[in-house]
């Protein structure tokens, strides 16, 4: 009897730790999604651009090196926007802020709100391009008929790995329904940092 | 927990409950052994009939017996079922019956959590398969179900999917957590975990990574869940997702889960080719510690599934390296095996030649696998039928042969009776040739530059196809055979002794065949 | 009866024959025409043979002792069961074997993420379920649909040498330049593979990936999609013409005019005839995969068109349809896919086939005017 004392006590304790185990695998697995993006960040891994860039003042514009970088954009699955890079690729300086726009028209007769997400390749490159300036930041909102230029500030960074001599930039262009008037200006928020 | 623990009390003094009660009531380890065996045989058949359906429409190039949408539902269904419908289920079913007798328990720990692990699995899998007659059909995304194209674009029945998962997880982490209470707990006095036998350790470590990542992959299908019905943005990258991220969380889960599928397997080998040897196994802490490093080296190399998705290079050598690294233990495992069979005294017995076949195509798995591994190769053999070949190698010989070995080596045990060894023999060489028929030439056709999961393909492949078809329904077929010899064992034979097996060592010999309705309430000691 | 029979085992014959004649047995992985296919091919074989030969020794092992050591044989069992200096060896071995193994896995691997220096960019875009090739550097791109008839699929005729590897416009690429694919999609996972070139890579919505290769014969190269993507992933191959330099120049230069005369057709004055012929050929590469060739669809997922309200019906709903598709469902948006000329087409011939006799048509300006104006 004091043997069955024993095991029941400690069936209970084994239960309790692999619920433990359980719960915390759980937890984990939906700690991937902010790990993977903390570890993006860290890495660049999946070429996904990180959010608003603070230039420092000191930035030193290496004037030996150039690095082209190329623009593409594309419409996600029923996105009937007209959307274009004005320029489809520039040659810069590492260290040197530069400027180039993007073209965007909505031809249809309703108002829409469009969300440009970005990607970087090679994604090794992606730690190293950094956007002071970019309409993905925000949803853009097209009235009927409207159309819109579209501004990019970017800097590639002077630490850019020397074998990379091309990045290419690409948008993809999604939409996300009619304007919201009063939309939770949080949710708002959580989509715009999320695509940085 | 007291409930619990009385009614087990209670239950040592009768034998099983009349009628349908006794199956829906038990808190019995064999029973529900029997019950977890018998249905995953019946998944077995089932998810055996979809490739039927698969192999017969690739009998030839063109579109003849079904439509592409319906082809997509059989390769997800063939493979959701013979993964969470047949294999796992019939190695928590030798581990029900098994693990008691083989530490000298008289129960599992948690009895009456063992009733409601099994009795969940009926129902996950009546919700999946109904998912075939709603409108827009069943999970057509394969059994990996990669988003967007199980969220964006799954059919109305991936929710019922989802919720199918979730049961079935619940349940597997239930069976995980007994396992892991009955071998912690009640094991005989003496019984050491450096002695307990392979089986078990091999079944300690597969409860181990259930619980590690059964949760991770109820995570990934909440996650779905949550973008298909509630609008989050997991995996779409229009609201800033990544479907990239959702093959992470998934092989997360899903390298481990390939070694749940083949360890227990693992540790019936190690029982079976000593007793059939007649000597003892060899190296056996490096058995064990082999079977730990495999299963802590399983969290490492998940992104070996995901070579072309673009990981950076210094991901991909990581990866490769790491994935490597794994043929080292599994190596040892093979060589500990050959090595017990050298200068043995062997006889091949039904049990005997399934475990011989599993260790020779096993390896022939573990070959192609190290291929795989190689990172630049992958980008050719990626999602080719070389793939296909190579995971049906190693869990059809690999899981499905282990579980044969298994049920001949212990049918005695369970039925009382000696089962008829030249039928057994015939299932076998049937089962063999035709295994290796249907699924050898797969090599070939993906080598040849044959995609998966196509319904139809180009002319070149047609021969190859037909042979794969041929010998798929020859080992299809044969299937019905062990159902017979199973049948026939249980109906009545020539009685087995309490060993049947002169070469077999182990607590489960020392009770009586069939084993009595309540064995071990007095734990034997253990030396 | 006798003769339906003959017939029958003759239209059977016939329909198999084919198949008979030009299959093949090829076992191995082709070697390809590139640098890189070459090197993963002797990689391939390398560790192969490897295998082979651990396999060798280990199935001999085994197999001696199945034929030496049977109890049927008298042959009495030994007892050892453990040998440290064994059991360290074979740890070490097959150590030292993988570390061969890695070191050219490794240096092929970074030869293949190496896309720098590259003369031509192309980008490829997948679509449920063909594939849109983009020559970003001159402003022109198309779709290039699988052209295998659906009677050879559905076996109603005898099946062509290319039998579901040939589409209506292959991808054209230079010989001996390093050419850069950027990879995307448009809906779920594709991946674009050429077993030649040794070049698969996935490509995935929202995201870009890159990779390269450069092909010093020219010829006709086949792959296929390799990610499954839904209902017609076995039916959106990749086909890569390689041509000579000057050929290729001209090409795109013919491309360019192309894509410019595409825009002055918009212009011309279109008849009811010229709009459903056209559009027969449209409808057939970009809507027969789901509303089928005979317009009845597979129902729920995609309705049938045949004496459709949306077909036969309001033809600015029609056209509101087609142009920008419907949203939570199948139907794309085919606005930016698809020209004016082509939308045009396929509208007016959806409205006057399988019975849909409206006699109604649209002419190119009309859709361009639709667009613009909306």
């Amino acid at each position: 009897m004091a043997d069955q004392q024993q095991g029941k006590r400690s069936n209970s304790r084994v239960i309790a730790w692999c619920m433990a185990g359980v719960v915390g695998m759980f937890a984990f697995g939906f700690a991937l999604v902010p790990l993977y993006d903390v570890f993006c960040d860290i890495t660049g891994i999946n070429g996904k651009t990180s959010g608003r860039y603070e230039a420092g003042t000191g930035e030193q514009v290496d004037e030996n090196r150039t690095v082209t970088v190329q623009f593409l954009a594309s419409n996600g699955p029923g996105m009937t926007w007209e959307f274009r890079p004005v320029v489809r690729s520039v040659t810069v300086h590492p260290g040197e802020p530069m400027t180039v726009k993007f073209f965007a028209a909505n031809p249809t007769g309703n108002d829409m709100v469009g969300q440009a997400v970005p990607s970087l390749s090679p994604s090794e490159g992606t730690l190293y391009f950094h956007k002071t300036e970019c309409f993905c930041f925000n949803q853009q909102p097209l009235e009927a008929g409207e159309s819109v230029e579209m501004p990019l500030v970017f800097i590639v960074d002077p630490e850019l790995p020397e074998h990379i001599t091309k990045l290419t930039l690409s948008y993809t262009l999604y939409d996300q329904g009619k304007p919201v008037e009063v939309s939770g200006p949080a949710t708002a928020d959580t989509i715009t940092n999320n695509n940085g | 927990m007291s409930a619990v623990a009385d009614t087990h009390n209670q239950e040592h003094h009768h034998g099983p409950a009349k009628g349908i009660s006794r199956w829906l009531l038990t808190t019995n380890h064999k029973d529900i052994g029997s019950m977890y065996l018998i249905f995953s045989f019946a998944m077995f058949l089932l998810g055996g009939s979809m490739a039927m359906v698969i192999r017969a429409e690739l009998f030839q190039p063109g579109l003849q017996i079904v439509q592409p949408e319906f082809f997509n539902q059989m390769t997800t269904m063939h493979g959701l079922i013979m993964v969470f419908g047949a294999v796992m289920p019939a190695f928590v079913g030798l581990a029900n019956w098994m693990l008691p007798l083989m530490i000298g328990a008289p129960d599992m720990a948690l009895p009456r959590m063992n009733n409601w692990s099994f009795w969940l699995l009926p129902c996950a899998f009546l919700i999946l398969v109904s998912t075939l007659f709603m409108e827009g059909g069943a999970p057509n995304f394969g059994w990996t179900f990669y988003a967007p194209l199980s969220t964006t674009y799954g059919p109305p029945s991936t929710t019922f999917f989802i919720f199918a998962i979730h049961i079935m997880g619940v349940s597997s982490i239930m069976g995980a957590i007994n396992v892991i209470a009955t071998i912690l707990n009640l094991r005989a006095p003496g019984m050491t975990l450096m002695k307990m036998p392979l089986f078990v350790w091999t079944w300690l470590i597969t409860a181990f990574l259930l619980i590690a990542v059964m949760p991770v992959l109820a995570g990934a299908v909440t996650m779905m869940l949550m973008d298909i019905n509630f609008g989050t943005s997991f995996f779409d990258a229009s609201g800033g997702g990544d479907p990239v991220l959702f093959q992470h969380v998934f092989w997360f889960f899903g390298h481990p889960e390939v070694y749940i599928m083949i360890l227990p397997a693992f540790g019936a080998i190690s029982h079976i080719v000593p007793a059939f040897s007649r000597k003892p196994l060899f190296g056996y802490p490096s058995m064990v510690y082999a079977t730990g490093a495999i299963a802590l080296l399983s969290f490492l190399v998940w992104a070996h599934h995901m070579f072309t998705v673009g990981i950076p290079l210094a991901g991909q050598l990581f990866f490769m390296y790491a994935t490597l690294l794994i043929a080292v233990p599994t190596g040892v495992k093979v060589f500990n095996w050959v090595t017990t069979m050298f200068r043995g005294s062997l006889s091949f017995e039904a049990p005997m030649l399934f475990a011989v076949a599993f260790i020779i195509l096993f390896s022939i798995g573990g070959f192609s696998g190290l291929m795989l591994a190689i990172a630049p190769a992958d980008f050719q053999y990626h999602d080719t039928y070389f793939v296909v070949a190579h995971f049906h190698y190693v869990l059809v010989p690999g899981a499905i042969f282990g579980i044969f070995a298994s049920a001949y080596f212990w049918l005695p045990k369970w039925t009382g009776n000696m089962y008829d060894e030249t039928l057994a023999k015939t299932h076998f060489w049937l089962s063999f040739v035709g295994m290796n028929l249907a699924f050898f030439p797969m090599h070939f056709l993906g080598l040849a530059g044959m995609p998966r999961r196509i319904p139809d393909y180009a002319l070149q492949f047609a021969d190859f196809n037909m042979v794969s078809s041929i010998g798929a329904f020859m080992f299809g077929v044969t299937q019905l055979l062990f159902l017979f010899i199973v049948v026939k064992c249980a109906r009545g034979g020539e009685k087995a002794p309490a060993k049947p097996w002169d070469g077999a060592e182990g607590l489960e010999w020392t009770v009586p065949s069939p084993a009595p309705y309540h064995t071990f309430t007095t734990p034997p000691e253990v030396k | 009866m006798r003769v339906h029979a003959k017939r029958a085992l003759a239209l059977v014959t016939g329909l198999l024959l084919p198949a008979v004649v030009m299959a093949d047995w090829t076992m191995n992985m082709t070697p390809g025409v590139t640098g890189t296919s070459n090197q993963i091919f002797s990689l391939h074989m390398t560790i192969l043979w490897i295998c082979v030969a651990i396999g060798v020794v280990v199935f001999g092992v085994m197999f001696w002792s199945i034929f030496a050591h049977r109890k049927s044989q008298g042959y009495k069992a030994a007892n050892f069961h453990e040998n440290t200096l064994v059991e360290v060896l074979w740890t070490a071995i097959p150590f030292a074997i993988l570390v061969a193994m890695a070191v050219p896995a490794t240096a092929t691997l970074i030869e293949m993420y190496d896309t720098t220096e590259s003369e031509v960019d192309i980008k490829i875009t997948g679509y449920q379920w063909r594939w849109q090739y983009e020559y970003i550097n001159d402003d022109f791109g198309y779709f290039s649909s699988l052209s295998t008839p659906r009677d050879q699929i559905e076996n109603r005729q005898a099946k062509g040498e290319n039998y579901l590897l040939e589409v209506d416009k292959p991808l054209v690429i230079p010989v001996g330049k390093k050419v850069r694919f950027l990879l995307t999609a448009n809906d779920v996972i594709h991946s674009w593979w050429v077993p030649e070139f040794g070049v698969k890579k996935d490509a995935i919505p929202g995201f870009i990936n890159e990779t390269w290769t450069r092909v010093d014969e020219p010829g006709i190269y086949r792959g296929q999609c390799t990610e499954l993507c839904g209902k017609d992933h076995g039916f959106m191959p990749v086909v890569v013409e390689a041509v000579p330099e000057e050929e290729y120049a001209a090409w795109v230069a013919e491309q360019k005019e192309a894509a410019e005369a595409e825009r002055q057709l918009t212009q011309k004055d279109w008849t009811l005839d010229e709009l459903i012929e056209r559009g027969e050929k449209a409808y057939a590469s970009a809507c027969a995969s789901c509303h089928q060739p005979n317009g009845a669809g597979m129902p729920p997922a995609f309705p049938a068109l045949k004496g459709s309200p949306i077909a036969t019906g309001d033809m600015a709903a029609h056209i509101d349809i087609v142009v920008n598709g419907v949203s939570g469902t199948a139907m794309q948006a085919f606005g930016g896919q698809l020209s004016e000329v082509d939308l045009a087409a396929v509208i007016t011939y959806e409205r006057n086939a399988w019975g849909n006799n409206t006699g109604e048509m649209v002419t190119p300006k009309e859709i361009f005017d639709f667009k613009n104006k909306e």
